[in-house]
């Protein structure tokens, strides 16, 4: 079962306008280096030159912070839901 | 008019219109208002201030609107000189910079929500809304509702009673999500990609931000027209403490007070401390933390402005530090008892931060401090464990038993 990637407002110009897409990956890193097969592009926008995640972004598996688990290398299950997020403000 | 020439990332400096857009397409970074400096400054002057209503209004060049038309009686809260505190705390001149007292929610927030519904109008959005722990949920609420435009909050299920009541009373849309403020700051940026609203905090944040330099520019006036030596801020995203020393700066640009030489720090909760642990450690990346602390409007695990808090703290010379529960609730009874200021548990977490960095010798002694109290303690009683008052029957033979006993003892 593919994973669903949930694409933040500001990628999709690069995405064709689309919201959501399903790719396969067994980690982030992996879902990233496909979803950049699929959108050229896209992981200049999420990867510094050292293909680390850039400082003002935020990825989601199943609503949990990469950060709280293994960046990159975070496993992701069949139908597992990743969301993409700027970091947003206090309130 | 405004003196807004457009949108710029403060990370890659990449240019943008003046639209609801608060992220950067190239790198991610905040967009920033940018403005055109030099037509203010032919404009503004001390003077023209001066002349003009005490609300956050009189600050309007700098300010990213057209016309105010929401939150016109917001700002100019009182600037207490805090004496009986600053005898306690060993310091000469002390200043509680009071926005308890805001008007209309008794918050600073409503001087960013003035700003971001004025632009949610200008933009011509006809449902406006926010993610919030609380004391912007009470602002955008009673605003939206005051000007007319239906509103749709997200907060936290587990905030305080007093947020709730004083979000649903405006009689606009309330939605608890169950999760902490970062859950729903997510679920929010994923609302605000699918609906086409103006969410303050998320698609109109660079224009909301700016509403913040105003507790910066009103320190100066109020001080006489120059800024302080230390400023105390309470961080949670982290935006209010870069805002008070843009306000500084920009006033100095402008030749409106002079040299700014103001040493800025920051308060968190030690249950919720992402900031203060970077400035502590000296690293530049914000680790997020899973936020437990009674300091819920500061609680927030994984701070946007972080970043750019702990690089201005390490710039201006300044230092964050964080302090737990019970040192929280300690100072919001110091500032009611000494300065008859009731604070929420936000003021008690700078409060106590400030006591803590003058006892380290972090922020000198003989120069003017200014202690950014934010919010209302009305908001959020259910830290306080208050003994019930003594009773007694209605009769003056027991009021006196009562006072010849007290002063016996």
């Amino acid at each position: 079962m593919p994973t669903v990637i949930r694409i933040p407002t500001p990628l999709r110009k690069l995405t064709s306008d689309v919201e959501t897409v399903e790719l396969d990956g067994s980690t982030v890193g992996e879902l990233i280096d496909n979803l950049e097969e699929r959108f050229p592009g896209v992981k200049a926008r999420l990867c510094d030159e050292n293909g680390n995640l850039r400082r003002f972004i935020n990825i989601y598996v199943n609503g949990e912070d990469v950060r709280f688990l293994d960046n990159l290398a975070t496993a992701v299950k069949d139908g597992a839901e990743v969301s993409i997020i700027p970091a947003i403000a206090g309130g | 008019m405004s003196y807004v020439k457009g949108l710029k990332c403060r990370e890659c400096s990449a240019t943008y219109p003046i639209e609801p857009l608060a992220i950067c397409e190239e790198c991610f970074g905040p967009l920033e208002v940018d403005y055109d400096y030099e037509s203010i400054s032919k404009d503004l002057t001390r003077e023209l201030i001066q002349s003009r209503p005490p609300t956050l209004w009189r600050y309007r060049e700098l300010l990213p609107v057209d016309t105010p038309t929401v939150g016109l009686n917001t700002g100019f809260t009182p600037l207490v000189r805090a004496d009986r505190l600053a005898n306690i705390l060993g310091v000469a001149e002390l200043y509680i910079k009071n926005d308890s007292v805001c008007h209309p929610t008794l918050s600073f927030k409503d001087r960013v929500v003035a700003v971001a519904l004025t632009k949610a109008r200008e933009f011509g959005f006809e449902v406006v809304g926010c993610a919030s722990t609380g004391n912007l949920a009470n602002s955008v609420a009673a605003n939206a509702a005051a000007a007319g435009l239906p509103a749709y909050i997200l907060i936290p299920d587990s905030l305080e009673q007093a947020k709730i009541v004083g979000t649903q009373i405006y009689g606009i849309n309330v939605i608890a999500i169950k999760g902490n403020y970062d859950d729903v700051n997510r679920v929010c940026s994923e609302i605000a990609g699918r609906f086409r609203w103006g969410i303050v905090n998320v698609n109109l944040r660079p224009f909301y931000a700016e509403g913040s330099k105003t507790v910066g520019f009103e320190i100066a006036e109020q001080l006489g027209w120059r800024a302080p030596g230390s400023v105390v801020v309470p961080m949670a995203g982290g935006a209010l403490i870069n805002k008070i020393y843009k306000g500084f700066k920009e006033l100095e640009q402008l030749g409106l007070i002079p040299e700014v030489q103001t040493r800025m720090f920051g308060a968190q909760a030690t249950g919720c401390n992402p900031i203060s642990a970077a400035v502590k450690d000296g690293v530049d990346d914000i680790r997020p933390v899973k936020p437990s602390t009674i300091a819920k409007s500061i609680a927030i695990g994984n701070p946007a402005d972080g970043y750019f808090a702990a690089k201005l703290i390490r710039r201006t010379g300044g230092w964050a530090e964080d302090v737990s529960d019970e040192e929280i609730v300690d100072a919001m009874k110091l500032l009611a008892e000494t300065q008859g200021i009731f604070t929420e548990t936000a003021g008690g977490t700078t409060l106590a931060v400030t006591r803590k960095l003058i006892e380290q010798g972090r922020i000198p002694r003989d120069e003017p401090i200014v202690v950014a109290i934010t919010g209302n303690g009305l908001k959020t009683q259910e830290a306080l464990t208050i003994e019930p008052p003594i009773s007694i029957e209605p009769r003056l033979e027991e009021f006196e038993k009562l006072i010849s006993k007290r002063r016996a003892a």
